[in-house]
């Protein structure tokens, strides 16, 4: 095994674990964005730049803002979770259950044993290719559906506490 | 060379701390951030099933991907849009406390 690879996993896993035991949620969000950052990178180590470069945009740009901006909105005096409650170690116990099966399905697998084939090509040209001609009625459908998500998220989030007084939004 | 199994299982691992953290925490900021975790690690697994297939040239891991990181930008910005109008509403954003529609 590649040391590149061991590094970006060891750095990414320590990343996720850290975004989510960590008691403050800014820390949280910053471990969030470096495990995004260690995904990445695994992209950009498999050949597809685009989306490894699209990852660092969305997700290290938009998502990991956007959980800021949550956690500023909604900052008070938050009661720290019980370290251990029968519902922990349940939830413990699911969690390592469906990682065993997981990692015992790969490992019985013949699948999975297969090197690394010849790098393909994936150009930015060819993906643009393929998303104006063979993929172009899926990416109308994505438009349509990030319009309709911003739109509700908007009205979702909009303050409308004046409302009675105003009748109507304001 | 790493083989398919390789980054097959950092995405279980992935996908078992996103699981983990959805189920523990009590926190939705915290939940909503452990279901990122668990979709970027079904993306991880399509970008290395393309990348170990006999047709690479086809595209089609990297488009779904491309969709699913679409979909995934839009399900951030509509769960915390509701985080923050139930934060309106409840004052909290501890799962435990939020309980008005439980049967």
């Amino acid at each position: 095994m590649p040391l590149t690879f061991t590094i970006i996993a060891i750095v990414t896993i320590a990343a996720a674990v850290a975004a989510l035991s960590l008691r403050n949620l800014v820390h949280c969000a910053l471990a969030l964005s470096g495990a995004f950052v260690g995904l990445a990178g695994v992209y950009l180590q498999l050949g597809a730049q685009f989306v490894g470069f699209a990852q660092v945009l969305v997700y290290v740009g938009a998502v990991s803002i956007l959980v800021v901006f949550a956690i500023l909105l909604t900052r008070n005096d938050q009661p720290t979770d019980p370290l251990f409650s029968k519902a922990t170690l349940a939830s413990l116990g699911v969690t390592v259950a469906v990682l065993g099966v997981l990692v015992w399905a790969i490992a019985k697998s013949s699948v999975t044993k297969k090197s690394l084939p010849p790098p393909p090509v994936a150009n930015v040209k060819q993906i643009g290719d393929a998303l104006m001609t063979k993929f172009v009625l899926p990416l109308e459908v994505i438009a349509l559906l990030l319009t309709a998500a911003l739109i509700g998220a908007v009205i979702i989030a909009m303050h409308n506490g004046s409302k009675n007084k105003d009748g109507g939004h304001q | 060379m790493t083989t398919l199994a390789g980054y097959l299982t950092l995405s279980a691992f992935i996908f078992a701390i996103g699981l983990a953290g959805a189920l523990t925490r009590r926190n939705a900021i915290i939940v909503l951030i452990g279901i990122e975790l668990m979709l970027n690690a079904a993306n991880l697994n399509f970008i290395a099933f393309w990348r170990f297939s006999e047709h690479p040239e086809a595209l089609t891991g990297i488009m779904f991907v491309i969709f699913s990181i679409g979909v995934a930008a839009a399900e951030a910005a509509v769960g915390l849009a509701l985080i923050i109008a139930i934060y309106r509403h409840f004052k909290t954003t501890n799962l435990d406390q939020i309980h008005t529609m439980k049967g």
